[in-house]
């Protein structure tokens, strides 16, 4: 999406200030707002840091984007960024990302949770925002476990994984967010870790490009409550790095089923791209649709037709 | 029928018509049989005769068919409620003849359908029978293999006949609702139509005339009050909103969802009750005020999102439909139960503004209202409306739509800077600045539900909290100070004062009418928000003896009186203040309040006597 659209054609023409002058590119210092609470050493200082360099990288304005989060240690996100953003509530980040999508296709919309957040309480969300074809791009930071609340299973946390609330060990089978991402109809599926960086970005740049929801899981460790949970993934920490094959068809859903199936540590790179019309443009064809007919009247003038029906 | 002259069964060929100032005439039948369809011609012909209308239907929660009636309440006067009794009976089946005989009026009329009713002989000497072979006589008219579709029109061909009304309108009404779809539609409508007037009454029944009504300066529009709060909140300027399916709320998504694309909105069919208010909040946060709303099970869901709005001063406007509760309850019946939730159904110390249309006119009005105030404090804003008022019908002056539509499209022009949260302001309200406006200083701000700084950054300090939730409260007691104290209905000084909310403001009026004709000393007052309530109040409760809180709820654990009745005793502690309730699922008729008003002042005499 070019920023410097100055008409925005839907819902409700809200209308772009134009540049006045020629901006120079932010830079970080301009960028970051907040000192992140994280923990030292949590993989989410990695991700908040490749946020700046694709702000910075892509020429994106604050005022262009428009940063969401829910509840989590990872969904405090937005306090640490330099922009326009909100920190809604638990699980629920989606469809307000969504409210602020339909509205206002002027802005990028990044939406950053953790697995609790997507897969526990926001789960139907997901999946709804996914088949819906939202175009915004969610980038969901993985550790296997509750952080915020100090060490308790999560949607993703693997069996066996000893918790505060499964002092014997996890029982219940983990979401593998991919399949799930991939059988809710995402239009884009990506996969990458904090361990990584030139891989995080890359991830980020291609969900950013793409029209429609995209979706990244990032595994990001959590050094306090699930230390070394990705180190089999993790080159420098004796794991492999498997990126998708270079053959595999990003078009190819059953293949992308595939690749999700390997067993940790499993693919890293694009599982699934298949562009599909966005919910976006459906409802501004909706709307071109029905204005067409309503073409020259002014708002009270259409209600008004509609009043002179009711007498 | 009020002042009916000398009954004039006609002897003669010529009919004689005799005048009335209004009538109540109840259809009863099954929900497939078109009866709505015959109400809402009634109901529209009124309003292009510029006489008032008022209609009460109730619908089965079945899903396909099931008794039904619609109550329609014409008049020359003022029409306040749909009408205790009813003047003519219409009835299609021995169930609807059997059923609704009892809200007809002594030597009321009741019009049967031949085909189907077999009268009960014991009922003759107290009710007018007449019987027509409405569904033959249908079948006859129309003629082919139509069976008796159409038989609705026939009986409003009857109606018209009995009551002398305008056939050119009425086959123009016909016309119009017909009109587009294929030919035969209207051409057998209008052959039933046709067959149902031409019926030979004037023999078997008298026939009516209304007087004239005074003359209006604006055409009255006809409505219900869930079309009026949808198109009310299209003058407001929202272009966007989100819902989920409940009833009687779904009629309003459904209405925007067809209607908002023409003016380049559009109202997004959620998954649940939590993404629609969540998606309704994003889009207000990214522009204008947006809608969601609900009934009754889904308010409570969107709970804590609404404590979210309110804490980060994001404006929302939230339309509760109120149906019988709790739970699911009696989903096609009315209750006033939610004022509770609406008023104190947030987490933490979170006021909201909560406001209850009296009338489908207001319906339109509040929806900008709410529009209005959520902008300027930036919180949400609930309306309180009910089964009832969503269904009914009524006739209102035009609006001035070019004056009262408003753009309320946010500006982006870049600004020096921006506290979101700013603690300096005196009435605590900060005009909000939205994604896509550059702020020059560098410095954007957070929209949050953690307690926070002037910028929206989480805080812990004690001292924020204590200053951020004060200028929360603030907003509010800005507001009441601007809110219009309610009109007294009747003497401001006297035994009775009825208080009244949403959608019981007619049969109170009608209540106090009656009463004061009859000597008592009773005036009433509506009260149009709840939350905050206006200034004032006291004064006004202080010239009563007794203050009855007339609501569709019950009386509540202490038995001290209904959900605003407890609000008024426990902002006043005045025990004057007592409720007068009922939990039937239906609106309150006239007699109902009159009688529970003499009961309530007995019980208080006797009270003191033991006392």
């Amino acid at each position: 999406m070019s920023s410097s659209t100055t008409e925005i054609p839907t819902p409700g023409n809200i209308v772009a200030a134009p540049a006045t002058t020629e901006r120079k590119g932010l830079t970080k210092k301009e960028i970051a707002a907040d000192h992140p609470t994280w923990c030292p050493g949590c993989g989410d200082f990695s991700v908040l840091a490749l946020y700046f360099k694709l702000i910075e990288k892509r020429k994106l304005w604050h005022e262009k984007i428009t940063t969401i989060a829910g509840i989590g240690c990872s969904s405090r996100f937005p306090y640490f960024v330099q922009a326009h953003g909100a920190h809604y509530i638990h699980g629920r980040a989606l469809p307000f990302a969504t409210g602020v999508s339909l509205s206002r296709p002027d802005l990028h919309v990044f939406v950053f949770g953790g697995d609790g957040d997507a897969f526990s309480i926001g789960g139907n969300h997901f999946n709804h925002t996914a088949r819906k074809n939202v175009k915004l791009t969610y980038v969901v930071m993985d550790n296997w476990v509750y952080g915020l609340t100090k060490k308790q299973t999560s949607p993703t946390s693997p069996l066996g994984f000893k918790s505060k609330t499964d002092q014997w060990g996890a029982i219940d089978y983990p979401i593998n967010p991919m399949k799930q991402a991939l059988a809710a109809g995402a239009t884009f599926v990506a996969r990458t870790t904090h361990s990584n960086p030139n891989h995080v970005l890359a991830m980020m740049e291609a969900a950013m490009d793409h029209d429609g929801f995209s979706f990244i899981e990032c595994l990001s460790e959590c050094v306090e409550f699930y230390e070394g949970a990705f180190d089999a993934s993790n080159p420098r920490k004796g794991g492999v790095f498997k990126e998708v094959p270079k053959d595999h068809d990003v078009t190819d859903e059953m293949a992308a089923y595939k690749l999700a199936n390997d067993p940790f540590p499993g693919y890293f790179g694009v599982f699934y791209k298949n562009p599909k019309p966005t919910k976006n443009a459906k409802e501004a064809e909706i709307i071109r649709a029905n204005q067409e007919k309503v073409k020259g009247l002014k708002d009270w003038q259409i209600l008004q037709k509609t009043f002179d029906r009711l007498k | 029928m009020s002042d009916t002259p000398t009954a004039a069964l006609s002897s003669g060929n010529a009919p004689k018509f005799s005048k009335v100032s209004e009538a109540v005439i109840r259809i009863a039948g099954n929900s497939q049989d078109g009866i709505q369809a015959i109400g809402g011609f009634l109901a529209r012909l009124a309003g292009r005769s510029e006489q008032e209308v008022m209609t009460f239907m109730t619908i089965p929660s079945t899903i396909s068919g099931g008794p039904s009636i619609f109550q329609v309440r014409i008049g020359s006067g003022e029409v306040l409620s749909a009408g205790d009794e009813a003047d003519v009976l219409l009835a299609f089946y021995q169930h609807s003849y059997e059923g609704h005989i009892a809200s007809l009026k002594k030597n009321g009329i009741v019009l049967y359908d031949a085909d189907h009713v077999e009268p009960k002989p014991e009922w003759k000497d107290t009710y007018h029978h007449v019987g027509i072979k409405i569904s033959s006589l249908t079948i006859e008219a129309i003629g082919g293999t139509a069976k008796d579709k159409g038989k609705n029109i026939f009986a409003l061909g009857l109606i018209a006949r009995m009551f002398d009304l305008n056939l050119q309108k009425l086959e123009k009404l016909i016309q119009e609702r017909f009109g587009g779809k294929d030919e035969s539609v209207v051409k057998n409508a209008l052959l039933a139509f046709h067959a149902g007037y031409g019926y030979s009454l004037g023999n078997v029944v008298e026939t009516f005339k209304f007087m004239d009504s005074q003359k209006r300066d604006r055409h009255q529009v006809v409505m219900n009050g869930n079309e009026a709060l949808a198109y009310g909140l299209i003058a407001a300027g929202v272009r966007f909103g989100a819902g989920y399916p409940i009833t009687p709320w779904s009629d309003i998504m459904e209405l925007l969802r067809r209607e908002l694309p023409k003016y380049g909105g559009t109202f997004i069919q959620c998954e649940d009750e939590i993404a629609s208010v969540s998606m309704a909040i994003g889009a207000s946060y990214a522009g204008r005020v947006a809608v969601t709303g609900s009934s009754g099970p889904g308010i409570a869901l969107k709970a804590e999102a609404a404590g979210w709005a309110g804490m980060a001063e994001v404006p929302i406007v939230i339309i509760d439909i109120q149906r019988g509760g709790p739970s699911t309850g009696m989903p096609t019946n009315v209750e006033q139960s939610d004022l509770n939730i609406a008023v104190f159904g947030g987490h933490g110390d979170s006021p909201r503004v909560v406001l209850a249309p009296a009338n489908v006119e207001d319906c339109f009005y509040m929806a900008i209202e709410a529009v209005n105030i959520a902008r300027k404090y930036n919180t949400p804003v609930y309306i309180l409306s009910d089964q009832a008022i969503a269904t009914r019908i009524e006739a209102f002056p035009e609006p001035d739509l070019e004056k009262v539509c408003q753009d309320i499209t946010p500006d982006l022009t870049p600004v020096a800077e921006h506290k979101p949260y700013d603690l300096s302001t005196a009435d605590g309200t900060v005009q909000r600045v939205v994604p896509g406006t550059r702020i020059l200083n560098g410095k954007y701000p957070i929209a949050t539900g953690l307690e926070h700084d002037e910028m929206g950054h989480p805080t812990g300090s004690p001292k924020l909290h204590l200053q951020m939730t004060a200028k929360r409260r603030k907003k509010f007691q800005t507001l009441a100070a601007t809110l219009p104290t309610p009109k007294i209905y009747g003497p401001s000084e006297g035994n009775v004062l009825l208080v009244g909310w949403g959608s019981t403001e007619g049969p109170i009026r009608e209540a106090v009418d009656r009463a004061r004709a009859a000597g008592d000393s009773i005036s009433s007052i509506h009260i149009r928000s709840i939350s905050p309530l206006p200034p004032g109040l006291e004064n006004i409760f202080s010239g009563f003896n007794h203050v009855f809180v007339v609501e569709i709820n019950d009386e509540g654990i202490y038995s001290q009186g209904g959900q605003l009745a407890a609000l008024l005793r426990s902002r006043y502690c005045n025990p004057a203040i007592r409720g007068i309730n009922k939990t039937d699922g239906l609106t309150w008729k006239v007699k109902e309040i009159l009688a529970a008003v003499k009961t309530k002042i007995e019980a208080i005499k006797n009270e003191s006597v033991n006392a």
